[in-house]
């Protein structure tokens, strides 16, 4: 490697060189300014810092390329999750401004621990090799950890916390075991060098060191069966965490999965469409029929991410150009509810403090009537209810399954659909229908304009969607 | 065939002092059965030509991690007996989980065969006309720049997580402050009172 090529390269690196450096700054400049101000100015300094490593991955126009041997890609898929990471990592950081300062929380490690996670997450959708794989989630699943944690000071906090870090060294464990093995029959780490070798022919070997990469992968993105640490870290960790937790890592490692999948493995798909096909069933069906008995939002809404990236793995076990479209899609339109609904559940504070229970929304419509739309905007296109937009992300994902001859795969998810239907319901019937008299104070500006920005975009951007939809009957959804 | 004899000795010095580790019954006997463990593997380190590794594995396993783990275990006051107590419970479900696992791992041994075009791709052990050192450092620095980059910053996420976890600033503890020490005057510190008999000091 000299120093022209190097520079290329380095220049690939953009956004993560923005995440990463800006990361470092911003703790020098905390470590010396304690007051309260400096750190007011570090957690804003951040937020600008991921919405311009975004916009970095935007407006990127050189060619994409790897860098590094091929450890790492910047290839259209990459960019399309690296805008979407940094932009919902710096949504759900806005979100949880308010939160951290009534609860002094307000330190400078909150928002830099995020930033390393982003810079993480945009390593991991960038991976070309099981090394830079297992760094990249390494790296956000540590900073994500010590977050889930931040309120040290809290039992439930501490105890999610725990959960997490000895669940997901025991997920890396089992990572790092499958990718050793794969190492083993293939003799090489890079994607391109593994879909060389698999090329020629699989063995058990190969076979069982990818179904452990595939369980390693599905901790992260929590799909059942090893969703268990899931519903606890929603409730225990502070709601902003939870927030955090639910957007940007669970689009990277999703991402991340598709790729390892039908990069390296592309050539070997029936060994793996059936793993992913019972995953996303399990998923599903726990998603669906978990939360119909759930009182708190927090886990609700952890049952749900749970049920939706059932649906994500329907659209990668379509192993299909369209399946890979469709996940982009169904997960960005996924992003926007869940952001929207997590502000919705940061605007649960009473006098006494933040609530949780679904009861405490009872009569919100009357109260406050902008809440009350929003989170039943929200919650409709969370669960994929017409029409709102996020029924045309799983109309999508569906849509590539069927063309991939799932056809078992999608009946099913159409039925789970219309089962998990009922909790989204019951949260807006208890918004509209049901009486009580707990009143919420205002929430702050950047919480309020959050949730009622997402809440209308999910209205909103149907046209963009009724486009997509007909330019995918006429031209079909490969080429788009 | 002194290395095939070698090569046996060593291994079968590391996986009877792992054996031990894990058996014995004093855990500070269990930290210095680890030790004689890093010893043996970097005796095979020397033997596969990474002379360079062994040595690191001696001077940083041996010298300061397996060290630390001796102190640890010296100083916390842990109660082994009473940890290992519903090992008798949880053994025979622990131990049919532990048969299955080495029946499927045993299948997938015996049915072992790598890719064919895995002996062109693998590295080489000792590759060509460089020593050890150069070596490890055209990895670390060059083809792996990347990773080192990346496992610097997963270090720094540790530390900023271990004390963002632990650090707490007391307001009521006495801390020493040497900068004051030393730029103590005379004139700040002593004070000349002159007493009248029979007064006493006074306030």
């Amino acid at each position: 490697m000299n120093a022209d090529t190097l520079y290329q390269e380095i220049g690939l690196l953009t956004p993560e060189i923005i995440l990463a450096g800006g990361a470092m700054a911003l703790l020098m400049f905390g470590v010396f300014f304690t007051s309260d101000r400096a750190s007011k100015l570090v957690y804003i300094a951040s937020v600008l810092l991921l919405v311009v490593a975004g916009f970095a991955s935007l407006f990127w126009t050189g060619e994409g390329g790897t860098a590094f041997s091929g450890a790492f890609i910047f290839d259209d898929l990459a960019k399309f999750a690296k805008i979407a990471v940094c932009l919902t990592a710096a949504m759900a950081l806005i979100l949880a401004m308010p939160y951290l300062e009534a609860e002094k929380l307000m330190k400078i490690e909150f928002p830099i621990l995020a930033l390393l996670a982003a810079t993480g997450m945009t390593v991991m959708v960038s991976a070309n090799d099981l090394i830079s794989m297992y760094m990249g989630i390494e790296l956000s699943a540590l900073a994500l950890y010590v977050l889930a944690a931040f309120n040290r000071d809290s039992l439930r906090a501490s105890e999610a916390g725990l959960k997490y870090f000895v669940l997901g060294a025991l997920s890396s464990g089992l990572l790092l075991y499958g990718s050793s093995l794969v190492y083993g029959f293939t003799g090489a780490t890079g994607f391109e060098q593994i879909a060389a070798a698999v090329d020629g022919g699989t063995n058990v070997g190969l076979t069982f060191g990818l179904v452990f990469v595939i369980c390693g992968l599905a901790f992260k993105v929590s799909a059942a069966p090893f969703h268990m640490w899931t519903p606890d870290v929603y409730e225990g960790a502070p709601t902003p965490v939870t927030a955090f937790f639910a957007t940007a890592p669970k689009f990277a490692a999703i991402v991340l999965m598709a790729r390892v999948l039908m990069e390296p493995f592309g050539a070997v798909v029936d060994d793996w469409r059936d793993v992913i096909w019972i995953i996303a069933v399990l998923s599903m069906g726990v998603g669906a029929f978990g939360a119909l008995t759930q009182e708190n939002i927090k886990r609700l809404l952890a049952y749900s991410s749970i049920g939706n990236m059932g649906y994500a793995l329907v659209a990668i076990a379509a192993a299909s150009q369209t399946g890979l479209w469709a996940l982009l899609v169904f997960m960005a339109l996924y992003m926007i509810g869940v952001v929207g609904a997590f502000g919705a559940v940061l605007s649960m504070r009473t006098r006494e403090g933040m609530v949780e229970n679904i009861s405490d929304l009872a009569g919100l419509a009357q109260r406050s009537p902008g809440l009350g739309w929003s989170i039943t905007a929200l919650m409709f296109s969370i669960g994929g209810l017409p029409f709102m937009v996020g029924f045309f992300g799983k109309f999508f994902v569906i849509y590539a399954a069927v063309q991939a001859d799932l056809i078992i795969l999608s009946v099913l998810a159409v039925l789970f659909s219309v089962v998990s239907a009922a909790y989204y319901l019951r949260v807006v019937k208890v918004i509209w229908f049901d009486s009580s008299d707990i009143e919420f104070v205002p929430s702050s500006m950047s919480v309020y304009w959050v949730t009622r920005v997402a809440g209308l975009a999910t209205v909103l951007l149907l046209p963009v969607l009724g486009w997509l939809v007909f330019r995918a009957y006429s031209v079909g959804l490969a080429t788009l | 065939m002194l290395e095939t004899l070698a090569f046996g000795a060593f291994s079968g010095v590391a996986i009877l002092s792992a054996l031990m580790v894990v058996i014995a019954r004093n855990p500070v006997r269990s930290v210095l059965f680890l030790i004689l463990a890093f010893f043996s593997a970097a005796g095979l380190f020397v033997l596969l030509g990474a002379e360079f590794l062994a040595m690191l594995l001696i001077v940083v396993y041996v010298g300061a991690v397996a060290v630390l783990f001796l102190f640890v275990v010296m100083m916390l006051d842990v109660d082994f007996a009473e940890l290992k107590q519903g090992f008798l419970e949880y053994a025979p479900l622990g131990g049919l989980v532990g048969l299955i696992l080495a029946a499927e791992l045993a299948m997938i041994g015996f049915t072992w065969q790598a890719s064919e075009q895995a002996m062109a791709l693998r590295a080489a052990a000792i590759p060509e006309g460089m020593g050890n050192v150069e070596a490890l450092g055209q990895v670390l620095y060059d083809d792996y720049v990347f990773f080192f980059q990346m496992a610097g910053l997963v270090l720094l996420v540790a530390m900023i997580g271990a004390i963002v976890l632990t650090l707490r600033h007391k307001p009521h503890v006495k801390r020493q402050s040497v900068t004051a020490q030393v730029g103590r005057k005379r004139d700040e510190a002593v004070e000349l009172v002159d007493i009248k008999p029979g007064q006493g000091i006074g306030e």
